[in-house]
């Protein structure tokens, strides 16, 4: 813990996920929201590393837990966002046939119903906070699930994230939360997801 | 102030909350609604944009008394125990999210009918006995306010048990129940993000000029 993180580039250009995600969110959410989180977290371990009081350590958990974990998940989602398929830029929101695609399958029926299961229960969330396809370390199973504020995905072996922090959708979609959802599915990045699961359930670590 | 008194306070908004309305146990259906902005949506500029008020308005706080009638409703039909906690997350959410916004819309006022001005009196004193002054006020409620991890509210508020003015922040759309608000401002990222994007400081430091401290003052008084 040497509070040398760093902010992590994309993997596309910040116009590359339009018409899904426009330009200036992921500029914004990238540099400004993403690169706080990074600049906080540096600071936060720091003053951790020049203490050695209980009570000090503790009274920055909660520091070293928000910019962590908005780290964390920021870093996750930049990875399993991709240029859409539709709009022949990339990989994004194509969903091959595999071990992922039989998962959802098995797991929710249909993909069209995972998705709407996914997004109900991440459109419910009361706040600000993330929605996560995970996988189960102990049952293997693939489970939806979410997460407040920016904490970060620990119950599950993280597969697929959905910011849903105003920042990450408002100056395109308003208060449309519901659009935003519909619409980022033609940016997940599935080969990315079928590789996490493969490894969360392959892998016998947690 | 018992929670009931202070029901009554929030009640004087136009049908903000009927009193009954807060006790969970009640059979009666309640239809409550969205109150009326006291000002025209871009009234408050240019320190809060009329886009954001119709949307804030219209949208979002119109979502939470829909949101609250329905989960009122399942409330009163609902027959055990656990059916009734069920639902409430449901009430809490809709029910405080109603609440705050009612709250909210009243402690904001143009410039013009005396937004930002805070005149002498009994608030102006308890502020200058409490914080040593309105700008020490405004700087330690804006950094309470900023600092809040995810989305929720930063309040001036009355402490009934101390009898004096502290900072204090809820999360999320909880209600202030610990203190008597007195002026309340909305952390959410819909609340500011069209117009200050992420640099929160900067509309926390422009809706001061658009504080109603008329109705903060009133709500002190009570």
């Amino acid at each position: 813990m040497s509070g040398q993180h760093t902010l992590p580039n994309l993997p596309y250009a910040y116009d590359a996920l339009e018409p899904f995600i426009s330009r200036q969110i992921m500029e914004l959410h990238h540099k400004k929201h993403h690169q706080t989180y990074v600049t906080a977290l540096n600071a936060a371990e720091q003053a951790y590393a020049k203490t050695s009081s209980p009570k000090e350590r503790i009274a920055l958990q909660a520091a070293l837990k928000f910019n962590g974990g908005g780290h964390i998940n920021h870093s996750l989602f930049w990875l399993n966002l991709a240029p859409p398929a539709s709009e022949k830029k990339g990989n994004g929101g194509a969903l091959k046939d595999g071990p992922l695609k039989s998962a959802i399958t098995e797991t929710f029926g249909s993909f069209d119903q995972f998705k709407k299961e996914f997004n109900t229960t991440t459109a419910a969330i009361q706040g600000s906070g993330w929605g996560w396809l995970g996988v189960n370390p102990q049952t293997k199973r693939l489970e939806i699930t979410t997460t407040a504020n920016q904490d970060p995905l620990l119950s599950h072996v993280p597969v697929i994230g959905v910011d849903v922090w105003e920042h990450a959708f408002y100056l395109q979609y308003l208060n449309v939360k519901v659009d935003y959802l519909n619409a980022i599915w033609n940016v997940i990045n599935f080969d990315e997801a079928e590789k996490r699961y493969l490894e969360a359930v392959g892998g016998s670590k947690l | 102030m018992s929670v009931l008194s202070f029901a009554r306070t929030v009640a004087r908004a136009p049908r903000a909350l009927p009193r009954a309305a807060l006790s969970l146990s009640s059979q009666a259906r309640f239809q409550h609604t969205l109150p009326e902005l006291p000002y025209a949506y871009d009234a408050l500029e240019p320190h809060i944009s009329g886009q954001i008020m119709k949307l804030h308005h219209q949208k979002h706080h119109q979502t939470y008394v829909t949101g609250l009638n329905a989960a009122e409703e399942s409330y009163a039909k609902a027959q055990s125990p656990k059916e009734k906690i069920l639902l409430q997350p449901a009430l809490k959410f809709n029910g405080g999210g109603h609440i705050n916004h009612s709250l909210f819309w009243k402690n904001l006022a143009p410039t013009s009918q005396g937004g930002g001005d805070l005149p002498a009196g009994p608030l102006k004193d308890a502020i200058q006995a409490d914080f040593g002054g309105l700008d020490a006020l405004k700087k330690k409620l804006n950094a309470a306010t900023a600092a809040i991890q995810g989305s929720g509210w930063g309040w001036l508020g009355y402490n009934p048990t101390t009898k004096k003015l502290e900072v204090v922040t809820t999360a999320n759309q909880d209600p202030l129940l610990s203190h008597v608000p007195l002026i309340g401002i909305d952390i959410w990222e819909h609340a500011f993000y069209l117009q200050y994007y992420n640099v929160k400081p900067d509309y926390l430091n422009a809706i001061w000029k658009v504080i109603n401290f008329k109705e903060a003052e009133a709500r002190y008084i009570d």
